[in-house]
């Protein structure tokens, strides 16, 4: 009965479900500046907060003279730790079970590290306010290099825990060793590496760069003394977590607590943390009794919240002579700066970064990541990608195009030959995952032929040639690439941050005449729920998109989440908002058997109605179904029609993609022309093409960025020597290359 | 602080307020016009999120103080939709997929806005080119160039069939 007649495709369109480009609904709003971020908020009394930072990278305080400050007028307080002390909140617990400080505790362990918290009537007085602040330092040997770091005599950074043998993921061997993870079979790679015929090795630097959204991170903060509730506005990539750490840290009970994420700007990441700006902010709130705001500059931002990379990989991969990869090795030296405040599932301080045998089969490999402390900004944060999966893409891609080189062989015929292939998944890796699903050899396949491989690599060659004999001075290279991520963290089993399971949840309401508010706990930063996540509901329960409502970010209303970050919101909240729908389905279906007079089982979902098997005629739609709800008395049901679904993922996702980059560089001055960038993605079921589309140019501008310039790099003082945007490379419309993005589909199979 | 007394027009509409001398203009618009469109990316006029358009120029609003637009005629993203609805190029940003966190979009659409009246045929270079004081970290670009391309298209085509 399912045929595609043009009735049943115009009611499928209607619906503008999976597989639309629809439009979004969001964007009214944002191309009139009527956009509600968080510095767009104004309670009445507003006060302003800003911070006094370090401009040492180490240094003892030996003192804090705020009187000039305090004596300015339009300045509230000035808070330094002796008076978070007694709170206890002049430290706060970290995602990576460290502790970090809120205010300078006795000393500053990177520069723009916060020291002291000025509140004041407006923003300017509250900078007059800062720049009153005396604080005396006293320098301290400062460490920049990891490898400096772990060595005998180094200076101990981590005074509070020198003692300590036994860090949040195992033993500390040195004062500045954090943890050593690892994943594999050692002695298996180890034997595979000495008898293979071919080896080759290579150390990879991944620079420390900054997701730097274009909206800083910022809250406002406002205690309610008559009523005790304690409402806080901010740039969360993650409210519910948010609200049970604020609960647990500040003592308040967590239904008192209500956090709202508003509009964000862009988050990549950089939002996933607590910032000490956001307890500073609660606690002067709760000191003075009125809203206070604190919004950090860019220079905070680049200098002081959550910064991403800043991984040393020590590869060795081995091979046959033909080209048959035989064993992995991996050894991360990890700069965590001077707080371990990575943002990771709790069980994973290294974050997934053992998805780094990427899409090959190899038999055995081995991961070991060392996390270090050194004086720079805490954070290592999944920067437009899962947790640390960029960093293993990139490491095993470099592998591959080392060991290439070092075979004489062709680097995409090398990646083929040791693809996995597609009738082997679900594949157990040799590094514990398993992979659910993907076709690699049709995706590289097609991306070779969209560019013309061959014939570029001919090209190549000949200007090559011409080079040697003085014609040219430009050479052309081409970038190849084939990634395996995993992404939608995560199962419950495995997957926790600070004991939450990372499953998601979506609550759906049907309003009486056919049109529905969906709530969820994830918040987007600009990747379109509100319009995607109503596209997944469409399919699922047959009203329009444009009926569905859908509603995220604040914890009174939604049910509990973990959040937007880490690529995890479509697999996991996505698949609850699916579930959700489910239920809605099941409820309905009974509710048209009642009103169809027929047993549930003679009915069956088209599109948007249930339809009695055999009688086309005979059917009820959503929109009639949800009326009945609310108007009828059936028996044996509640009236109504909602549900709520949390869902915990059996597995994650495994999403794949091949790019191709080909860039022409004058070899005397560097001057470079990107000529094409192809990028090939398979991310199983494709919701809205367009928004996706989108994703993947904003991922490649990072991604251009990062290989060109973009780097938050410090001199040996701990000065952090890219920390405007004078320095720090963003891309403009004039650089950014041009891009072509193409797609297979292959779904998941994790259900 | 001593402060002034400033009159400034816009969106068409006379405000005037009391201002410290050093207020930026920016802060002004937003904090005290309550016009929240513009935002705040930088204050060091790399961004262009604060981008609004003062007697016919684009201008990043935190590069000027207030003082300075003492009198002017500004227009704000607030001001560029008409009665009818939204203006083309905010229709295009939508159609193209233009943005995505919204953030760069006020002062994107209002630098657009100008450019396009600056020179209302560009080619895709002079659309790059012209837009390159705004940055965006979620689009990449090519979304946005090839809306403003369309709403040129789109507003040359209206001006003919006025002719
Ligand atoms: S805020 Fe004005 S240019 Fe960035
Ligand atoms: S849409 Fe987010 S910065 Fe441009």
């Amino acid at each position: 009965m399912n045929d595609m007649t043009p009735e049943r495709e115009e009611r499928i369109a209607k619906l503008k479900g999976l597989g639309c480009s629809r439009k979004r609904v969001e964007d009214a709003r944002f191309t009139q500046g009527k956009g509600n971020y968080v510095d767009d908020l104004k309670l009445p009394g507003t006060l302003f907060g800003d911070f006094v930072r370090s401009p040492h990278a180490h240094a003892r305080i030996r003192s804090i003279n705020a009187d000039a400050a305090k004596a300015l007028p339009g300045v509230l307080a000035v808070l330094t730790a002796a008076d978070l002390a007694p709170l206890n909140l002049h430290w706060m617990p970290t995602l990576a079970g460290d502790k970090q400080m809120v205010l300078a505790d006795g000393k500053v362990l990177f520069q723009g590290q916060e020291v002291a918290f000025v509140v004041a009537t407006d923003r300017y007085v509250a900078a007059d306010a800062v720049e009153l602040v005396e604080v005396d330092y006293e320098d301290l040997p400062v460490v920049v290099d990891p490898f400096e770091a772990l060595k005998e005599g180094a200076p101990v950074l981590r005074e509070d825990i020198a003692g300590q043998t036994e860090g949040a993921h195992g033993p500390r061997r040195h004062h500045n060793h954090i943890f050593t993870w690892e994943a594999g079979d050692h002695a298996a790679t180890e034997a595979a590496l000495a008898e293979a015929e071919v080896v080759a090795e290579e150390m990879i630097y991944y620079h420390r760069t900054h997701p730097c959204p274009l909206e800083t991170c910022g809250c406002v903060a406002s205690m309610d003394k008559v009523n005790g509730k304690l409402t806080v506005w901010g740039t969360f990539q993650a409210p519910h977590a948010v609200r049970t750490v604020a609960s647990l840290i500040s003592g308040i009970d967590e239904h008192n607590i209500r956090i709202i994420s508003p509009d964000i700007g862009g988050g990549f990441g950089n939002k996933v943390g607590v910032y000490p700006g956001y307890i500073c902010a609660i606690v002067a709130s709760i000191v003075t009794g009125q809203p206070v705001k604190w919004v950090e500059d860019r220079m905070e931002n680049l200098m002081a919240t959550a910064f991403a990379r800043d991984y040393w990989m020590k590869g060795r991969i081995a091979a046959t002579r033909d080209g048959r990869i035989t064993a992995l090795d991996a050894h991360v030296t990890a700069d965590h700066g001077a707080f371990d405040a990575c943002a990771d599932p709790t069980k994973f301080p290294a974050g997934f970064f053992h998805i780094c045998t990427g899409s090959y089969d190899i038999p055995v490999a081995h991961c070991a990541v060392e996390g270090v402390y050194t004086n720079k900004a805490p954070g290592g944060v999944a920067y437009r990608c899962s947790f640390r999966v960029t960093e293993a893409a990139y490491f095993i891609e470099r592998m591959i195009e080392v060991l290439a080189l070092k075979l004489g062989m062709d680097a995409a015929e090398l990646r083929a030959k040791n693809f996995i292939r597609k009738e082997q998944f679900p594949y157990p890796s040799a590094l514990g995952w398993e992979y659910d699903s993907g076709d690699y050899h049709t995706a590289w396949e097609k991306a070779l032929k969209a560019v013309d491989y061959a014939g570029l690599r001919r090209e190549q060659a000949e200007r090559l040639e011409a080079f040697r004999r003085g014609e040219t001075r430009r050479l052309i290279g081409i970038g190849l690439t084939h990634f395996t991520e995993i992404v939608g963290a995560g199962p419950v089993k495995n997957c926790d941050i600070l004991g939450l399971g990372m499953f998601d949840s979506c609550e759906i309401r049907i309003h009486p005449t056919g049109s529905a508010i969906a709530r969820l706990g994830t918040i987007s930063q600009g990747q379109g729920h509100a319009t995607t996540f109503a596209q997944i509901l469409a399919s699922e329960i047959g009203l329009p998109a444009d009926k569905i409502t859908v509603e995220e970010g604040d914890t009174d209303t939604a049910p509990y989440g973990l959040g937007t970050y880490g690529s995890r919101s479509t697999p996991v909240a996505g698949a609850a908002t699916a579930m959700a729908g489910r239920k809605i389905r099941a409820k309905a279906q009974m509710i048209a058997a009642w009103l169809l007079e027929v047993h549930e089982g003679d009915l069956e979902w088209d599109v948007d109605r249930f339809v009695v098997k055999g009688a086309p005629e005979r059917f009820k739609t959503m929109a009639e179904i949800a009326f009945a709800s609310y108007n009828q008395a059936i028996p044996g049901l509640e009236p109504g029609l909602e549900a709520v679904s949390y869902y915990d993922p059996p597995n994650m996702t495994y999403p794949f993609g091949a790019y191709i980059c080909v860039m022409e560089i004058d070899v005397d001055t560097g001057e470079h022309e990107v000529r094409q960038v192809y990028a090939l993605d398979d991310c199983g079921t494709r919701i809205n093409p367009m928004v996706i589309e989108g994703q993947v140019h904003g991922g490649l501008t990072e991604a251009y960025a990062i290989a060109m310039a973009q780097e938050i790099a410090y001199d040996d003082l701990g000065n952090v020597k890219n920390s405007t945007l004078m320095d720090f490379f963003l891309p403009t419309a004039w650089e950014t290359p041009h891009y072509t993005t193409d797609h297979t589909e292959t779904p998941s199979r994790t259900r | 602080m001593a402060k002034m007394h400033l009159k400034l027009t816009v969106n068409g509409t006379e405000h005037e307020c009391l201002a410290e001398p050093r207020e930026l203009l920016i802060h002004v618009l937003r904090e005290r016009l309550n016009l929240t469109g513009p935002h705040i990316g930088c204050e060091t006029s790399h961004c262009g999120a604060c981008t609004v358009d003062i007697d016919g120029q684009s201008v990043k609003a935190c590069t000027v103080l207030a003082a300075q637009a003492q009198g002017a005629a500004i227009t704000t993203i607030e001001g560029i939709a008409g009665p009818g609805g939204m203006h083309s190029i905010q229709e295009m940003f939508r159609e193209h997929h233009g943005l995505q966190c919204g953030f760069c979009t006020p002062g994107m659409i209002t630098r657009a806005w100008r450019l396009l009246q600056e020179n209302p045929s560009p080619t895709e270079e002079e659309v790059r080119f012209g837009m390159a004081g705004n940055l965006c970290r979620c689009t990449g670009y090519q979304n946005i160039v090839k809306a403003v391309l369309a709403a040129a298209a789109e507003l040359n085509a209206a001006k003919e069939a006025a002719q």
